[in-house]
């Protein structure tokens, strides 16, 4: 049995759930233009990851085998629309600006992934730890990679200005293409390459 | 009973349906009046920010209450007809005939001057964008703008709700000779639309999100065309 420490620790390295496992890509495409939706996206993927883990682990000796896909589904998409419709009703500004994303958290592989590979077979309490690794070590990602791309995008980081109006008057012009989702997808291969090319462990042979 | 079984199968399935959807529902009624104030709120703070008065969600009724001299609704030919203007939902007058169609003007009075605010409602890329337009006096001259969206992508096309965007907005015209011809967007940088020779219509479009400016050109024209009676007949 693993401690819990490693159980925590192990996803924001060995295990990445992007880097490592290459799951959740299409998420951290999309919600990485900026940082401040990513670090919100980063927080409430952590905090249904976590929650559904436990859920489906308190469950875990009564779900027929046959249908335990389903189950998980259901639990995933009944906890993301409380949480979607706790956002509208007391943060509404905040639900506003993630708007199609938080649905999209359903889809997310890493939280079906965890809830295979982890929740199925662990303790209600391994469990909860075990998603808030994954959360955190998928919402790192997407903070990197929404600080270089608010950064060179549009020059700003947290919609704070950055680089001064001098340097845009000086002939300075924001990279358009940074602010795309292909350039999005290099980045999470650069990283994945530094990541891999770093760590002895993950070299494979 | 062997948990594998067919019987437990369909009785786990449908227990667990019924308790899942009894929360969501539960959850949804519960949250609902929040949801609809947040809603109605949201529609005062707009109009609002389309004269330039920026408020909280705490103080904007009564601020509303303040500045908001009058709302009215007028038809296609511009006569004013009866009917509460604040409760009017442009989704379901866009899908009338022009002839049936109620057209809600709020009426603001800001350091002794009127201004008329327009609703706005229109296609972006992944859904609706809706936005309030403010009108000085001569019913040509732009005195501010807001928009917003369902559901355009975060950084790209929503960033037609952000101060940046909107500022462009305040001082174009939207009378061409005798005719609305609105706003245009224009592609190419901070400053494509001078580059063009159009600093009366111009704005620049959002890096992007072209379909979405597009969107906002095309819902801005269709909008205000349809009080382009009543501009007329009223125009000082």
């Amino acid at each position: 049995m693993a401690t819990s420490k490693k159980i925590l620790t192990e996803p924001l390295n060995l295990s990445n759930p992007i880097t490592v496992q290459v799951l959740g890509i299409c998420s951290s495409l999309a919600v990485t233009v900026k940082l401040e939706p990513a670090v919100v996206m980063g927080i409430s993927v952590t905090l249904v990851t976590a929650f559904s883990n436990f859920i489906i682990s308190l469950l875990r000796n009564t779900i027929p085998s046959r249908i335990r896909i389903i189950v998980q589904l259901v639990v995933i998409a009944a906890l993301v629309i409380i949480v979607d419709q706790i956002l509208k009703a007391f943060v509404y500004d905040v639900s506003k600006q993630l708007s199609v994303f938080v649905g999209l958290i359903i889809t997310n592989c890493i939280i079906m992934g965890r809830l295979e590979a982890f929740a199925l077979g662990n303790k209600p309490v391994p469990a909860f730890i075990d998603g808030i690794g994954n959360g955190a070590g998928y919402g790192m990602i997407l903070i990197i990679v929404s600080l270089i791309r608010e950064f060179f995008g549009s020059g700003k980081i947290w919609g704070f200005q950055i680089i001064p109006d001098a340097f845009y008057n000086m002939g300075y012009v924001n990279n358009g293409l940074i602010i795309l989702p292909p350039m999005a997808l290099m980045m999470l291969g650069i990283i994945i390459w530094v990541h891999r090319s770093r760590v002895k462990k993950l070299i494979e042979k | 009973m062997n948990i594998q079984g067919n019987t437990y199968t369909f009785i786990y399935s449908s227990v667990m349906v019924i308790v899942v959807a009894a929360a969501l529902a539960f959850t949804a009624i519960q949250l609902q009046p929040y949801q609809e104030n947040n809603i109605k709120v949201e529609k005062m703070q707009n109009i609002l920010a389309s004269v330039g008065e920026v408020t909280t969600p705490e103080n904007a009724e009564t601020k509303y209450k303040e500045i908001i001299v009058k709302e009215f609704i007028i038809n296609e030919k511009g006569e004013t007809i009866e009917g509460n203007a604040f409760n009017v939902d442009l989704k379901n007058e866009m899908k009338k005939k022009v002839e049936e169609r109620k057209f809600p003007i709020y009426q603001a009075l800001k350091d002794g001057k009127n201004y008329f605010v327009i609703p706005l409602r229109g296609k972006g890329l992944w859904g609706p964008i809706w936005g309030y337009v403010s009108l000085e006096e001569d019913l040509n001259t732009i005195h501010g703008a807001v928009f917003d969206h369902k559901g355009e992508t975060p950084g790209l096309g929503a960033e037609i709700s952000t101060a940046e965007f909107r500022n462009q907005f305040i001082g174009k015209k939207i009378f061409k000779a005798d005719t609305v011809a609105s706003i245009k967007v224009y592609k190419g940088g901070k400053n494509a639309a001078i580059n063009a020779g159009d600093t009366e219509y111009g704005v620049d479009a959002v890096s992007g999100g072209t379909i979405t400016s597009k969107g906002l050109e095309a819902m801005m024209l269709t909008n205000l065309s349809d009080y382009e009676n009543y501009f007329k007949n009223n125009k000082k």
